[in-house]
């Protein structure tokens, strides 16, 4: 890495916005945090007096716990509002919403919400740190980052991989931030899945979709399967779950055409027994625990590096 | 006394006689008058050397948000916004609250028009309250002063009520405007379907969705002999139907609007509201094609699609922003950069905007000859600025197009004989 590389994001919108150096230093920074939720005692006083608010409008288990916990174990203030919670249901517009949270001054907004670009419509219009934990079918930039962290362990490499993604493209916000990440970074990502779940010029983003699960998985470093949206299932894009999960979903019989050390992905929450056979799930490939470790430690790295990446009080 | 108006020394420009030479424009009592009627001795003269002097620029596509959206327009502010754009007629589309769908709404309309900077053409609902189900009174309405029907802003979903709605129009000498929109396949969409909606995010919109429909209204316009519009039309595949429908001799006409051939979906990265409206920007291959059928006559007429919102309906969520944006100031402009590109000859631009809206509206203008009423757009080709908020006239501002710079525009609107608007 160039030895004047500075981290200049104070928002994190998307991977988009991520220069492979970019890249490279948050998952230094991700690995050098690691340690700490192994400690006895898990907190560093890093953040401490910084305020972080977790605005979510979408319902999260994991993703909004690992930002709590992230912020926590760096000493931040961190408080959770959900849309059920907040005036969003009153009627009030998210650009009034979140210039009242700014008259409260908190240091960092962690947003979630179902419309894509909604961390881009409030950025500039308070002085907070907005980070995207998931904006529609945009971008998902710290899942992206800890899929990333986890293959490097596993392979102490990002260039050269081939990672393969099956699954519904189309309306998958991990997808897209694995997809600029993973490409940014030397692999070669191919897409598989049912036409319906492939959205149009996906290629110009650097993906490769392949006409079969089967031609996705050949030679494959990494397998990752996609959440099947059940919710979505007003918009006619799968027969039924039983006629996915035998024609795309992973099972140890498609493994076999992977590389041997190939690794299982997914980011959460499985369909067991439609993406993922559970044999594979809980299978010795899989990584997905691993992904939930690394979650925590990318986040608070992401954390850390909007707020200038200083120490807070104790210097 | 008379009152007599001569503009000197311009490039009079008139599609209709043939006529594209620098001379001077005699105007008596509101209407166009040979030279030997003039008493030059007491009239107002104006020297325009330099400027083109063309008939009246007609924008057909033009929401006023009167009745009930006065918030965002209202006929005054928006025929002031026109005026300032060297616009001397606009036809108001009728998705007003309530719905232009009665007399008492259409007469409403041009009540407020009294007075102000330009003529204002209702237009009605083709359906009760542009619901969808059954066909509103055009007779009240056309004797109230309606002259078209369309329920513009949403697809006429049901094809026996367009049917219906076409014959009955036919027998009151009205046409319709059709909003080509497949439902079905734009619904939940906020922009082109593409590369650009894939990397954002967003739900596309693929251009299938327009000319499925334009298909089954062109079908529906030889069906019923009546007169169809294509309102805003945006793809390649729906003007190559059109150009194919008027080679068959289908009585149908068309109309795009400044965005579709001066912006592509790209102008909607970071998630621009201001470049979202129904339909969406569209592919480069798009735009091309709609230059190409302004050239060759396969578009009639450009329209702005005149759409204000305030920033309650533009500044939210991409997703849950209001389609649409405000023309009337810009599309003259606009439309002057293919002229300089070459993509059309002056005559032709003022084909476009004036001639062809007037004869498809079946009114009066388009046209300079002696005898005809004295509405006239004097165009300084080479004035250069650059539109800024400030500037705009428009009660609304959600425009793609502030902050470009921009060459040409109206010097002088004149309605009815009467100057408007000078700059």
């Amino acid at each position: 890495m160039n030895e004047n590389y500075q981290f200049k994001h104070r928002h994190i919108f998307g991977i988009e916005q991520m220069s492979s150096e970019d890249i490279q230093f948050i998952l230094q920074t991700a690995a050098s945090f690691k340690e700490i939720s192994n400690r006895p005692i898990k907190k560093v006083p890093t953040l401490r007096g910084k305020t972080i608010i977790n605005l979510f409008y979408e319902p999260s288990t994991r993703t909004r716990l690992s930002f709590e916990i992230a912020g926590k174990r760096l000493s931040a203030d961190t408080f959770n509002i959900s849309a059920s919670t907040s005036s969003a249901q009153k009627g009030e517009t998210l650009i009034d919403t979140v210039r009242n949270m700014q008259a409260m001054n908190p240091d960092i907004i962690v947003m979630r919400h179902s419309s894509s670009g909604a961390p881009n419509l409030i950025a500039n219009k308070i002085n907070a740190s907005i980070i995207n934990a998931g904006d529609g079918a945009h971008e998902h930039p710290s899942q992206g980052l800890l899929d990333m962290m986890t293959v490097l362990e596993k392979k102490q490499r990002l260039d050269g991989l081939k990672i393969a993604i099956i699954g519904d493209i189309t309306h998958s916000r991990v997808a897209r931030s694995d997809i600029l990440g993973f490409t940014r970074m030397g692999s070669e990502v191919y897409l598989a899945g049912p036409a319906t779940f492939i959205p149009p010029g996906i290629e110009k983003m650097g993906a490769k979709v392949c006409n079969s699960v089967a031609e996705a998985v050949t030679d494959a470093d990494v397998v990752m399967a996609l959440r099947i949206q059940k919710e979505r299932q007003n918009d006619p894009l799968i027969p039924s779950l039983r006629e996915y999960a035998i024609r795309y979903g992973i099972n140890n019989r498609l493994l076999g055409l992977a590389k041997d050390d190939v690794v299982v992905m997914h980011p959460g929450p499985i369909n067991r027994g439609v993406e993922l056979n559970p044999d594979v799930a809980d299978g010795k490939r899989s990584v997905i625990l691993d992904q939930v470790t690394n979650g925590v430690a990318v986040r608070m790295a992401l954390l850390y590096l909007v707020m200038g990446g200083e120490k807070g009080s104790e210097g | 006394m008379d009152e007599l108006l001569v503009l000197e020394n311009g490039r009079i420009i008139d599609p209709s006689s043939g006529v594209d030479s620098v001379g001077s424009l005699w105007i008596k009592n509101g209407k166009i008058v040979d030279a030997e009627d003039f008493v030059p001795s007491d009239a107002r003269r104006i020297d325009v050397h330099g400027c083109w002097v063309v008939p009246g620029l007609i924008d057909m596509h033009v929401h006023l948000r009167d009745p009930g959206q006065e918030y965002k327009e209202n006929v005054e502010t928006g025929t002031n916004a026109a005026a300032a754009g060297g616009i001397t007629a606009v036809a108001c589309m009728p998705n007003t609250t309530p719905v232009n769908d009665c007399a008492e709404v259409t007469r409403y309309v041009l009540e407020r028009a009294q007075g102000c900077r330009a003529r204002v053409y209702p237009v009605g609902a083709v359906s009760r309250k542009s619901a969808g189900k059954e066909i509103a009174d055009y007779a009240e309405m056309k004797d109230a002063g309606i002259v078209g029907v369309t329920d513009d802003g949403l697809p006429v979903i049901d094809s026996q009520l367009m049917r219906r709605a076409m014959e009955y129009a036919k027998s009151h000498g009205l046409f319709v405007m059709s909003h080509s929109e497949e439902y079905a396949l734009s619904r939940g969409g906020c922009m082109n379907e593409g590369e650009v909606a894939t990397r954002l995010g967003l739900k596309g919109i693929p251009n299938a969705a327009e000319s499925i429909m334009v298909f089954r209204d062109i079908a529906l316009a030889e069906l019923t002999g009546c007169h169809v519009h294509f309102s805003h039309i945006s793809t390649k595949e729906s003007l190559d139907l059109i150009r194919q429908a008027k080679g068959r001799g289908a009585k149908v006409s068309a109309e795009t609007s400044p965005h579709y051939f001066t912006l592509t979906d790209k102008a909607v990265e970071g998630y621009n509201t201001s470049a979202k409206m129904n339909p969406p920007l569209r592919s480069e291959e798009d735009r091309q094609a709609v230059i190409e059928a302004l050239a060759d006559g396969t578009l009639d007429a450009i329209a702005t699609d005149h759409a204000p919102h305030t920033e309650l309906e533009k500044d939210v969520e991409f997703d849950l922003a209001a389609n649409g944006i405000i023309g009337l100031e810009t599309s003259l402009s606009l439309s002057l950069e293919l002229v300089r590109e070459k993509k059309i000859d002056p005559a032709r631009l003022v084909e476009l905007m004036s001639v062809r809206p007037a004869q498809i509206l079946g009114v009066r203008g388009g046209s300079l000859a002696p005898g005809d009423v004295a509405d006239v757009t004097v165009i300084d080709p080479d004035a250069e600025f650059t539109y800024n908020v400030n500037m705009v006239v428009s009660k609304s501002k959600n425009s793609p197009f502030l902050d470009r710079a921009l060459k040409g525009r109206a010097k002088l609107t004149i309605v009815d004989g009467r100057v408007v608007y000078q700059l």
